[in-house]
């Protein structure tokens, strides 16, 4: 590795990139992050004059689909600058490098940027036993804890970073744990999802690039820019919610002319994610768009919380068909049949004390209860 | 002609505002549950129209909202009212921290609950085990305001919702809050199944007027209860 590090833009344009896509790769990120005209500015004169950020991007209990998602970001820029540069210290799937030379790439970052290098992480960390996922020897939670002692910040790509994800779920048999809960003391950014959208990916990456900090995140640390919204707020469906026209079945008028699908079991009301504004494969659709109910995968537990075609989750305990509803209603039912025997019993016992009770003759009589 | 005369004495039990209260709630609990289950499980009512035609269910999330903050703000008088109110309605009633209180649970379950024993209850305003399960319900409304505003500070500006936003990130996510809302919501449906119950059993049995009091403000109260009343107050 040479000591002067090329900044992004003079990467770019080694690779053909014209200055006019360059310029409208910045301005589409700085629409993204929701910055203001001047973020414009900002972001060009970082890519530019800054050295790429060292990056070491880690695999362990994932399926790879956030490298999938990221390396089809729509914007070719994302894939041929943010992508290729930041992966060349080290990222699993897609570097040259293997075996020791591969090891020696990490451990090179590590000492030579040490505070400066950002840790990316994809997958859960076992803990239960840590053997479940090693990688040259030694298990996730040792790679992760050495990385991240000397990182910036530590960014954990989607749901398995992030919560856990199908791992994580019931009974979850490998202990899998996100970064959050094994990493303490580093800004960690959650980039929600399964996989999370390109789109915010390369968002991310432009934001700590050009400001040198963490974006401002929210109360489970995900970037606000890209995780403020419900994915039902910003839904183009959603005046068929407020209209109260949903979807039944999958085969019925209402699929057909794209009403709701909330009875469908749509996760989109309680989801987190920017699919209804920046959408997928080159913001072309996403899954609501394509007639399907959102599966909630930018949440925490999203597995657990299912079934994926009803909309309340099933009560744990009682079986994954049984929802609140009929619990309460069992209750109810339970309830007034305790009522019914109730008033049986004082029905019964204010007869007793009506036949007790003095005789017309008497006048002022006192009757206890 | 069966009767009797009992020496009984006029108590004002329920102040104005506990009355304004107790309506003002309950007419927000009926409203609260109806529109929650609606949200929760929409009826097929219109079908086979344009979206700008309709608004009905807007319409309902608007009434549930409104509602929700009537039924906050009320319930917030009514914690206030604890510390101002007369000694019927003082928070003291409502949390056993006193034996004798738990004494009368005990007795109030044998008399009225499982009428094995018969015992006069003397309590002029809400019996103990009465006034316990109020408490439980005060901290069922706190769990689903706080719930409630929860989910819906993520759809506002306003000052008071944002206050609430901590909530949804403390119960891990969106789908967990508004289960537990849901959930809750059963718990008002099958109080108020019991309440209105029991309300009926003890005017049945005890013949105070105690449905009427929530009206007028005043129990008939036998005089020999007052007595005792009066005594162990000294």
């Amino acid at each position: 590795m040479e000591n002067k590090q090329p900044s992004f833009y003079e990467e770019a344009k080694g690779n053909g990139i014209s200055r006019k896509d360059f310029l409208k790769f910045c301005t589409t990120m700085a629409a993204m992050l929701g910055l203001e005209a001047s973020g414009v500015g900002q972001i060009v004169k970082a890519l530019e004059t800054k050295p790429r950020l060292p990056v070491i991007w880690f695999h362990f209990q994932e399926c790879t689909c956030c490298s999938e998602s990221f390396i089809r970001a729509s914007h070719p820029i994302v894939a041929s600058i943010v992508l290729d540069k930041i992966s060349l210290d080290y990222q699993e799937t897609l570097m040259a490098a293997s075996g020791v030379q591969a090891e020696d790439a990490y451990k090179a970052v590590m000492a030579k940027y040490p505070g400066e290098y950002i840790v990316m992480v994809e997958g859960s960390i076992p803990t239960e036993n840590e053997a479940y996922c090693c990688i040259g020897g030694r298990s996730a939670r040792q790679i992760l804890e050495e990385a991240a002692a000397n990182a910036k910040a530590v960014v954990a790509w989607g749901n398995c970073a992030s919560s856990g994800c199908v791992q994580a779920a019931r009974p979850n048999p490998t202990g899998a744990k996100p970064v959050h809960k094994i990493i303490s003391g580093k800004p960690i950014i959650n980039v929600q999802g399964c996989p999370p959208i390109a789109d915010v990916m390369a968002g991310v990456v432009v934001h700590l690039l050009t400001f040198d900090r963490i974006p401002q995140l929210d109360g489970l640390g995900r970037p606000k820019a890209f995780y403020s919204r419900r994915v039902h707020d910003t839904c183009y469906r959603r005046a068929n919610f407020d209209a109260g026209l949903f979807v039944e079945s999958f085969d019925d008028e209402g699929a057909k002319r794209g009403y709701c699908l909330f009875k469908m079991g749509c996760k989109g009301p309680v989801t987190y994610n920017s699919c209804g504004i920046i959408k997928w494969n080159d913001g072309i659709s996403y899954p609501i768009q394509s007639g399907h109910p959102c599966i909630g995968c930018a949440e925490e537990g999203f597995w657990d919380n299912g079934p994926f075609y009803q909309h309340l989750p099933g009560v744990k305990g009682f079986g994954i068909e049984t929802t609140a509803d009929k619990i309460g209603v069992g209750l109810g039912v339970a309830t007034a049949a305790g009522i019914a025997g109730h008033a049986i019993l004082t029905n019964v016992r204010k007869h007793r004390e009506i036949i007790n009770a003095p005789e017309p003759a008497s006048e002022t009589q006192t009757t206890k209860e | 002609m069966r009767s009797r005369s009992i020496p009984m004495r006029e108590v004002h039990v329920w102040e104005l505002p506990v009355r304004l209260y107790h309506w003002i709630n309950a007419l927000c609990i009926v409203v609260l549950c109806i529109t929650g289950y609606l949200i929760g499980a929409p009826l097929a009512i219109t079908t086979g129209t344009e979206a700008y035609h309709n608004y009905w269910f807007g319409t309902v999330r608007f009434i549930h909202f409104v509602s929700a903050f009537v039924f906050f703000f009320n319930f917030l008088f009514r914690i206030y009212w604890g510390f101002a109110g007369n000694e019927f309605s003082r928070w003291y009633n409502f949390i056993p921290l006193k034996r004798k209180q738990w004494q009368e649970m005990i007795d109030v379950i044998k008399v009225d609950v499982l009428q094995t024993a018969k015992k006069p209850i003397d309590s002029i305003g809400h019996n103990a085990l009465a006034s316990f399960i109020y408490f439980v319900t005060f901290l069922i409304f706190l769990l689903q305001s706080l719930t409630g505003f929860g989910m819906y500070a993520a759809m506002s500006n306003a000052f008071l919702p944002k206050l609430f936003a901590w909530i949804v990130p403390f119960l891990g996510g969106d789908i967990h809050t508004r289960q537990l809302h849901h959930i809750l919501m059963w718990g008002f449906i099958l109080f108020s199944i019991v309440h209105v119950y029991l309300v009926f059993y003890h005017d049945y049995i005890e013949r105070r007027g105690v449905t009427s009091s929530m009206i007028g403000g005043w129990k008939f109260i036998e005089e020999d209860v007052i007595d005792r009343n009066n005594q162990s107050a000294k």
